[in-house]
This record gives structure tokens, sequence and C-alpha cells, in this order.
């Protein structure tokens, strides 16, 4: 049998089963690119004013770590270097999970046992992924180019960007149809192909921010670092967009190979076996928990610790800066005041802090996914309590949170004692200023956990949802100048901007004491209501 | 002592849609008691609100001599659930899951589990993703089997196992009531259901249509009669409780209801019997006949005459 045959009915099964979440992650990663681009031409309407802006930019290996290389000074190219890796990392995010969800979950969950005994090939799954996550990557590539042009930007600079954030998503689109086929689970699919973007992220920093004699070329390694160095709207270079394009063929041709070779179900990694007893602690709702998690949970520790020690290493060069006002402009904006290590570092970790309420609000919500998944029957049957249950989830939502917060902390303190010698009081100032973030974390945990008690129904699209808005009045709200009662509502505007910022006890216990009152009231209803 | 499980006239129902509708059903102590239905007919539905995973919408539930709503920990101790659709945590193992549960049930006999994974032939290493749903469903099994519990409710414990693994599911639950434990069991396998329950209760559209012992409920179905008689026979189709009579020449072939063999047989001998074969009514039939949506018993071969004419 033709190993395509039924690829394209599988395809529009996939188009139908995306139709809510791929046109929102379009929408979302438009509007963080042409948002950028409004807030700049709003914010530096004259050309020397950028320039003297681009110039201190370029100059500081901090802001060219955390943002990546600037091409010139207008308002495109301010707003590639501002949001050009961020927009291409999240088209990677997309690729990953469209093409995860389509191949490898599917084949976890038997969904594609079925569909693959009527006339459907053996690489049919595997085309049907790519071709929808190809076809995403090519719409938002469109989308964003008609949005810039659209804002009064340069064709061929919108159109270069555009081309090269979707590069990036196309490059991990094929990553992941090669992980799907190695890792016998969607989980670990999803995690290898996220750790390899996490990687080209990391390069690229660490590249970016190497100096004129540093190891400038680790940019050259990283589908995220090739976004900038297309150079959109400066001397555009249309070439490396062919380096995505051919990374793509051979990983596709690879994950070809593979998927024709292997059985069904099967991975090339195999799975271990596991002990014949459990373990003496493993004995209740919380203790399951951990055991669920603590891989997972582990792996965000060190991914936290990495980053920040990458990103903290770079602050120190942030100090021949002090002379441009515009800088000291921009990076008000970008989240802090006082020195401008400090708002560099406080910039860190106010980003830290949405991500790390992205880990907080996955793992409440993983309650609903143990609920539909019928896993929690048998807990429930079994003797365990519904609050116990729920608030063992909810232990290692607040300290895993808490853990990923203080290791991004710490990594962010090494690095930058390491580099400039400042010795262990930065260590510790750094992991507090991580720390600080938690409350607002949790707030966002509280609104998904009183969903899943309330309304389960619409508690992860709304848990997700409100995480959303959150960030993107973080992110953004400043720079497009939302009222203040607006930016008031994110818990993220409410944390003090560390280090270097004054800490008032206020706004943390009224944080807190918000996200136990969601968490109370989630409880509550979880106590009334049917399981199921 | 009192029934283990004591259901009067439950009610569930999500929006419109109604899973239960009256249901009644009693499980004395010690008893091993069938629950049958149709697929849809509110089985899981009637179990999960025992479990205190669902409310009641009305009518009364006592297990145990609590309320499945309000104690349901408490109760949890002195129960163990086997679910239709075994679902694990895919990264832990076997081995792993049956402790778990049997711990939040507040224990189990070490020896008995051991004994039950030889019995069952189960590896307790593999992880639950690599097991196929039988192995899943022995996992959950072996579980409920080794706890320290008086009630088991198993709600198709057997769908997913070969006939080897379902002899010795057999010959477990023979074991649980001679220990003098309570098992209600909801299943589709009729063989299953004969050889090991004392009473069954058949429900449809969320309602009770019948309870009792299987030698009661045979006595409200039909009873196949061929018969060869030494003439043509009259007045048969006349005879109340006679269904689908066929009459050719001098034979006779027909079903009669339990009350009315009697009163048939009668008239045959009155015409004169030459051989005469009776059939009791198989559980097939019994099932077939109240599982129907259409309400009084018709055997299958009616249906059939029904199509090709």
């Amino acid at each position: 049998m033709n190993t395509l045959a039924g690829a394209g009915a599988l395809a529009r099964l996939a188009a139908r089963r995306d139709r809510i979440m791929l046109p929102a992650w379009i929408y979302v990663l438009t509007a963080l690119v042409a948002g950028t681009a409004y807030s700049f031409r709003k914010l530096y309407p004259t050309a020397a004013g950028r320039e003297q802006f681009a110039a201190a930019a370029a100059r500081n290996p901090a802001l060219l770590s955390l943002y990546g290389p600037l091409s010139g000074n207008s308002v495109g190219s301010l707003t590639a270097w501002r949001y050009g890796a961020f927009a291409a990392l999240g088209a990677g995010l997309m690729s990953v999970f469209v093409v995860v969800r389509h191949t490898r979950a599917d084949e976890e969950t038997g969904r594609l046992e079925l569909a693959g005994s009527a006339a459907v090939g053996r690489r049919a799954a595997l085309a049907a992924g790519l071709l929808i996550a190809a076809g995403a990557n090519v719409v938002l590539a469109a989308v964003i180019s008609a949005a810039l042009v659209a804002l009064g930007l340069p064709a061929a600079g919108s159109v270069s960007l555009a081309l090269a954030i979707a590069g990036c998503g196309l490059v991990f689109t094929c990553v992941a149809a090669v992980t799907a086929q190695l890792a016998q689970t969607a989980r670990g699919a999803r995690g290898a192909a996220i750790g390899a973007l996490a990687a080209a992220y990391l390069l690229r920093a660490l590249g970016d921010s190497a100096g004129p004699r540093g190891p400038g070329w680790l940019s050259w390694l990283s589908p995220v670092g090739w976004a900038e160095l297309v150079r959109s709207f400066g001397q555009v270079r249309w070439w490396i967009l062919a380096l995505p394009l051919a990374t793509s063929v051979v990983a596709i041709a690879a994950a070809g190979v593979l998927a024709a070779r292997r059985d069904y179900g099967a991975g090339l990694l195999r799975q271990r076996p596991g002990p014949a007893r459990a373990a003496g602690w493993l004995r209740g709702p919380l203790a399951l928990a951990w055991r669920l998690q603590r891989g997972t949970l582990a792996g965000w520790v060190v991914g936290a610790l990495v980053y920040g020690a990458v990103v903290g290493q770079a602050a120190q060069g942030i100090g021949g800066l002090l002379s441009s006002s515009e800088i000291r402009k921009i990076l008000v904006r970008l989240g802090g005041h006082a020195s401008f290590i400090n708002a560099y570092l406080a910039a860190i970790m106010s980003f830290s802090g949405l991500i790390a309420a992205g880990y907080a609000v996955s793992v409440v919500l993983r309650l609903r996914s143990e609920e539909t998944g019928e896993r929690a029957d048998p807990l429930l049957a079994a003797g365990a309590r519904r609050l116990s249950w729920a608030l063992g989830q909810l232990c290692i939502a607040a300290g895993g949170t808490a853990l990923i917060l203080a290791a991004v902390g710490l990594g962010a303190g090494l690095g930058y004692a390491l580099r400039s010698g400042t010795g262990g009081t930065e260590v510790a100032r750094l992991a507090g200023a991580g720390l600080v973030q938690l409350p607002a974390a949790l707030v966002s945990a509280g609104v998904a956990m009183a969903l899943f008690g309330l309304v389960p129904r619409a508690s992860v699209a709304g848990g997700w949802t409100a995480l959303g808005v959150f960030v993107m009045t973080a992110l953004l709200g400043a720079a497009l100048q939302l009222p203040h009662w607006i930016l008031d509502m994110s818990p993220f505007t409410q944390v003090p901007k560390l280090p270097g910022g004054t800490v008032r006890a206020a706004p943390l216990a009224w944080l807190t004491v918000i996200a136990v009152a969601l968490a109370a009231a989630g409880l509550a209803g979880l106590q009334r209501r049917d399981i199921g | 002592m009192a029934d283990a499980i004591a259901v009067l006239g439950l009610r569930k129902s999500y929006g419109k849609a109604v899973a239960l509708d009256g249901l009644n059903l009693s499980v004395a102590t010690g008893e091993v008691h069938g629950f049958l239905g149709p697929n849809g007919s509110g089985k899981t539905t009637a179990i999960r609100i025992l479990l205190g995973l669902l409310r009641a919408g009305g009518g009364t539930a006592r297990l145990l001599g609590g309320d499945p709503w309000t104690e349901a920990a408490a109760l949890h101790r002195r129960l163990a659930y086997v679910p239709g659709d075994v679902t694990l945590w895919p990264n832990l193992s076997g081995g792993e899951v049956i402790d778990l549960l049997g711990r939040l049930r507040g224990g189990m006999d070490a020896s008995r589990r051991a004994s039950l994974l030889e019995l069952f032939d189960l590896d307790p290493t593999k992880k639950a993703r690599a097991y196929s749903k039988g192995n899943r469903q022995k996992v959950a099994l072996i579980s409920a089997l080794a706890s320290d519990v008086e009630l088991l409710l198993l709600d198709e414990p057997t769908a997913g196992l070969d006939p080897l693994m379902e002899a010795a599911f057999r010959a477990c639950i023979e074991e649980e009531r001679q220990r003098g434990r309570t098992v209600l069991l909801s299943s589709h396998i009729l063989s299953e259901v004969e050889a090991l329950c004392d009473r069954v209760t058949i429900i449809r559209l969320g309602r009770t249509v019948e309870s009792g012992t299987l030698a009661g409920l045979r006595h409200l179905t039909r009873t196949s009669i061929a018969a060869e008689l030494a003439g043509p026979p009259a007045g048969l189709d006349r005879l109340p409780g006679v269904h689908d009579l066929e009459v050719e020449g001098n034979r006779v072939r027909c079903q009669v209801d339990a009350g009315q063999i009697d009163a048939l047989l009668r008239q045959l001998t009155a015409v004169g019997v030459r051989s005469l074969t009776s059939q009791p009514p198989t559980l097939e039939e019994l099932f077939l006949s109240h599982y129907a949506s259409g309400g009084p018993a018709r055997g299958p071969a009616a249906g059939q005459d029904g199509v090709t004419e």
C-alpha cells in the first residue's frame, strides 16, 4: 500500500480538531510582533532617537543575550530585535505541540490504531501532522507580513522577518516529527523537542552575548539564531532562509525513514521496567503526585538553573550604557528602575515569573486531566479524600513553582557572581528576586483551581486564557500604554521589581490571600460536585 | 444482617438526559449479586453514585449501612472497586499501583498479593503504559482482591480477560463468597453470571426491570415446545400464553409462558402425543427478552422472522 494513503483525510481531521487552537496561536504570535512594532513607532518617532537607542543596545551583551543582535535602527529593526527571537520560539512551540498531538499522542492513546486499520498508509499520520504544522507556519508568515506592512513597515523586511519566524517553526515541526518516532510517549516526544528548542535558544543567547573574541559562531548553530541572522530591515540576507529549509528536509527524511521501519506503538527509546513493589512512602495522594511529577519538576528546575546562569553571566556587560537616556527609557518600560543591571535582572525575573506561572497552571490543570482520564476514580474509590487528592496536587504546584523560581534566581546569582566576582550576597539577593514572583504565579494557579472546582468543563480553556491575559498585560501593557486599572488587574504588575525595587509587603500579602481564597473556592466546589 | 447495598428509587440526570430513573437494588451481605443491563442502561452511573463520585439526584442509597456521599472516604476503606475500563498512571509500574491502591484502602495481604500475581500471571515490573487492556484489568483486580475489604464492586471486570484468566477470576470470586464477602458484579458474560451469582438485578433505561434468583427469573420466560401429534391439533391459537405457533400437519412448534404449560399440554395430550421435546428458556433468551426495548418476551428467532417477512 502507498505509505501516504489517507494522509489527506487525516490532515482534514487534524485541521478540524485544531480549528480553535491554531488560530489562537497565530493570533497571539502576530499580536506580539505587530504590537511591539506599533509601540516602538509611537515611542521613538524620530530616527535620531532610535539611533541613540540602537547604538547603546548594540554594545550591550546583556540585552543582546536577552533579545538578540540589532541590525539597524528602524522601527522594523527594533521590532525584530525585541520580539523576533521570542516569536521564533513561540512558532517552534506551536509546531512541536501540533506535530506530537497528531502523531505520537494519537498513537499512544490508540486513536491512530482505529484510523490506521482503514486504508491509511504507514507514514500518513506523520505526513498529516507535518502538513498541518507547516501550513500553520505558512499562514503565520502571511499574517505577520500583512500586519507589519499594514503598520507601514518596509515590505522586504516584513516578509523576511515573518519568514524567519515561520522558518524556526518549520525546523521544530520537523524536529518534533523525529522525536515522535524516537520516544514511545507523547510526553517524551514533546519533552525532547522542547528540550532541543530550549537548547537552540540558549545557544543563541550565548553566541549573541559572546562579544568580539567570544564564541559568536554559536548563534549560527541555532535555528532561533537564524531568525535574527537574516537581518530583516537591515541588509536582508535572504539566503539564510535556506538554512531552516535544508534542515527541515533532512529531518523530514529522517522521520520518514524511522516511521516506515518501526512497529506501531513502538519507539526507538525503550521503556525500562519499574519496581515490582511500591516504595514504602508511596501511600497517599500527595506521595502519588510527587511520584508522578518529580521527573518533570527536576527537568524544570535544571532548565531554570541553566537559563538563570546564562542570562546572569551576561548582566555584567550592562555597565557601559549609563550615558544613554533612551536606553534608560526603554529599560524602564521593560519593567524596572534604579540601576540598569538591576533593571535587566528584574526584567529577567518578571519573565521567569510568567513562565513559572505556566508550570503552576499546568500542574493544577492536571487534576482535570486525571479526572477526565478516569485515573481519579480508582484513587477516590480506594479511600483518598477529594480534599487530600486536590491538596496534594496544589502542594506540588506551589512547591514546584517556588523551586523553579528559586532556581532561576540562584542560577542568575551564580552566573553574575562568577562573571563579576561580587561573591555570595548576589546569589541570595537574586534567589529572593526570583521567589518574589511566587505570589503572582500562585494567583494564576488559584484561578485554574477555582475553575476546576466550580466549572470543571471550562477549567482547561479558562485557566490558560486567564494566564494568557495576565502574560499579555504584563509583557505588552506598558508598551501599549493601557489604562492603569487594566494593568492592575494582572497579578504580575503587582509584584516588586527585584532586584533594585522596593519591597512592600502589602501587595505580596494580598496576592497570597487572593491565591488562597481562589484555591479554597475551588476546593469547596470540588467537594460538592460530581466527578467525571 | 443488614443489606450491604440498599438503593431505592435512585435518580440521576445530566441536563435533559436521564441516566437513572427510579432504580432499586438490594444486595444482601455475603451474597454475589449480578448487575445486568444493556449498554447505557445506567449500571456504571449507579456504581459511581455508590462510590460517592456522583451525587444522587433523588431517592436513597445506603452502602454498608452508611451514606455513600457524606461518608465516602470512611466507606471506601471497607470496599474495593474495579472499573470496567481501567486507566492507570502510565509511568507507574503495575506493582506500584497495586500497592498504592491497597494502602489507600488501609492495607493488603502480602501473601495473597503474591499468589494472585502468580494466578493471574502478571508481571508487576512493567510500566502501566505497556500493559494491554486485560493486563490493566488484572492490576485493578489483584489490588482489589488482595485488599482486606468487606465489599467488592466489580464493573465488567473480565471484559478484557482471556478464557484462562476468566476461569481464574471465577475461582477467586467463589473463594470470596466462601469468606463471606459481598460482591456486586456487573457483567455481560452470561455464563459467568450463571456460574457465580446468587441473585441478579436487571436494569434497563435506568429502571429496575427484574430482580431475584436466576431460577425465579426463568419462570418469567417461555419454554419452547416441539411435538409430533396423532392428528392435526385444533384451537391452540386461542390458548392464552402461547406464542410463535407453527403448525405443519401433525407437527407443532411454539413457545409458551411458564404459567400456561399445563393448559397447553392438556390440549396436546387430548389429540395424542407421539413425541415431545421441551426446552427451558436459555439464559440468553431470558436476557434478550429483558434487554430488548420492545418489552414482552420474544425469542431471537421471532425477530429474524420479522426481517424476512
